[in-house]
C-alpha cells in the first residue's frame, strides 16, 4: 500500500518538476536570443546611424541567417532540444522551420522537394498573419471611419 | 538597461509558449500560429507599440512581432492607397525577414547534406 502510494506520489511530482525546468530553460533561451537581438540592434544603428526602425530589418536578416546556417550544419535542433519554446517562438524558428522542411526534402528534388515544401511548417505563420492583419486591418479602418 | 528588459520580455514570451505547448496537445505550429494572431490583435489598440517603446528587441524577436508588423504595414497601406493598400502594403515590414528567410534556407538546403 505504501508502495503504491509512494508511487502514484512519484508520478505525480515527475512531469512538474519536468515541466519547471522547460519552462525555465525556455524563458533563459528566449531571453538569451532576446538580448543577442537587442546587441546585434544596436551594433546597426551605431554602423549605419539610423534610428531603430531602420535596423530592425536588418536585425531580423542576421538573426534568419545565423538560425538558416545553424539548422545546416545540424546544431540548432541541439540547441532546441533544451530551449523547447525558447527557440521556437523567437524569428530563428521561422527560419529554422524553413531550412528544416527544404533539407529534409532534398531528396525529391530542387523543384517538388525543396521549391515545393519550404513553406510545409512555416507557412502557417504567414497563412494566419495575413488573414488576421488583414480582417482586423479592415475594423480599424473602419473605426477611423467612424470616430 | 536595454539588455535587461530585452532578456525578460524574449523570456516571457517563450515561457508562456513553452507552458501552453507542456500542458496542452498544441503543436509548435499552433502555437506560432496563435501568438502571429494574438500579436496582430495587441497592434489593434496600439498595445504593441508600446511593448516595442518599452522593451525594444526583446519585443522584436518573438514571432508576435511578425504579425504586428504585417497589421502595421496593412495599416500603413491603407493611409497611402485606400482599402487596397491592406493588400498593396502588408508585406512591407515583413519583406525583409521573409525573403532572407526563403534564400537562406534554399542555400542552406543545397549546400549542407540532411541530418537524420
Amino acid at each position: 500500500m505504501d508502495n503504491k502510494k509512494y508511487n502514484q506520489l512519484a508520478q505525480s511530482m515527475k512531469p512538474k518538476s519536468h515541466k519547471i525546468k522547460n519552462s525555465f530553460n525556455a524563458f533563459i533561451y528566449g531571453g538569451i536570443i532576446g538580448a543577442i537581438a537587442q546587441f546585434i540592434l544596436e551594433c546597426y544603428m551605431t554602423i549605419y546611424d539610423i534610428d531603430e526602425l531602420g535596423a530592425v530589418p536588418m536585425m531580423s536578416i542576421t538573426l534568419v541567417f545565423i538560425a538558416c546556417l545553424l539548422t545546416g550544419l545540424g546544431l540548432y535542433d541541439n540547441i532546441a532540444k533544451h530551449a523547447g519554446a525558447g527557440t521556437f517562438i523567437p524569428i530563428t524558428g521561422f527560419a529554422n522551420s524553413m531550412t528544416s522542411a527544404a533539407l529534409d526534402s532534398k531528396s525529391e528534388g530542387l523543384i517538388l522537394g525543396i521549391g515545393a515544401n519550404m513553406f510545409k511548417l512555416g507557412g502557417t505563420v504567414i497563412t494566419y498573419g495575413i488573414v488576421s492583419s488583414s480582417l482586423l486591418g479592415v475594423i480599424r479602418y473602419v473605426f477611423t471611419l467612424i470616430g | 538597461m536595454n539588455y535587461v528588459l530585452a532578456f525578460i520580455f524574449a523570456g516571457f514570451v517563450c515561457l508562456i509558449a513553452q507552458i501552453i505547448y507542456d500542458n496542452t496537445k498544441l503543436t509548435p505550429g499552433h502555437i506560432t500560429s496563435l501568438f502571429v494572431v494574438i500579436g496582430s490583435f495587441l497592434d489593434l489598440f496600439h498595445i504593441y507599440d508600446r511593448l516595442i517603446e518599452i522593451f525594444h528587441a526583446g519585443a522584436m524577436v518573438p514571432i508576435t512581432s511578425f504579425g504586428h508588423s504585417l497589421m502595421h504595414a496593412a495599416m500603413a497601406g491603407v493611409e497611402k492607397y485606400g482599402v487596397f493598400g491592406v493588400f498593396i502594403g502588408i508585406f512591407d515590414l515583413t519583406a525583409a525577414g521573409i525573403s532572407a528567410a526563403i534564400l537562406f534556407a534554399f542555400l542552406a538546403a543545397i549546400i549542407f547534406k540532411p541530418r537524420s
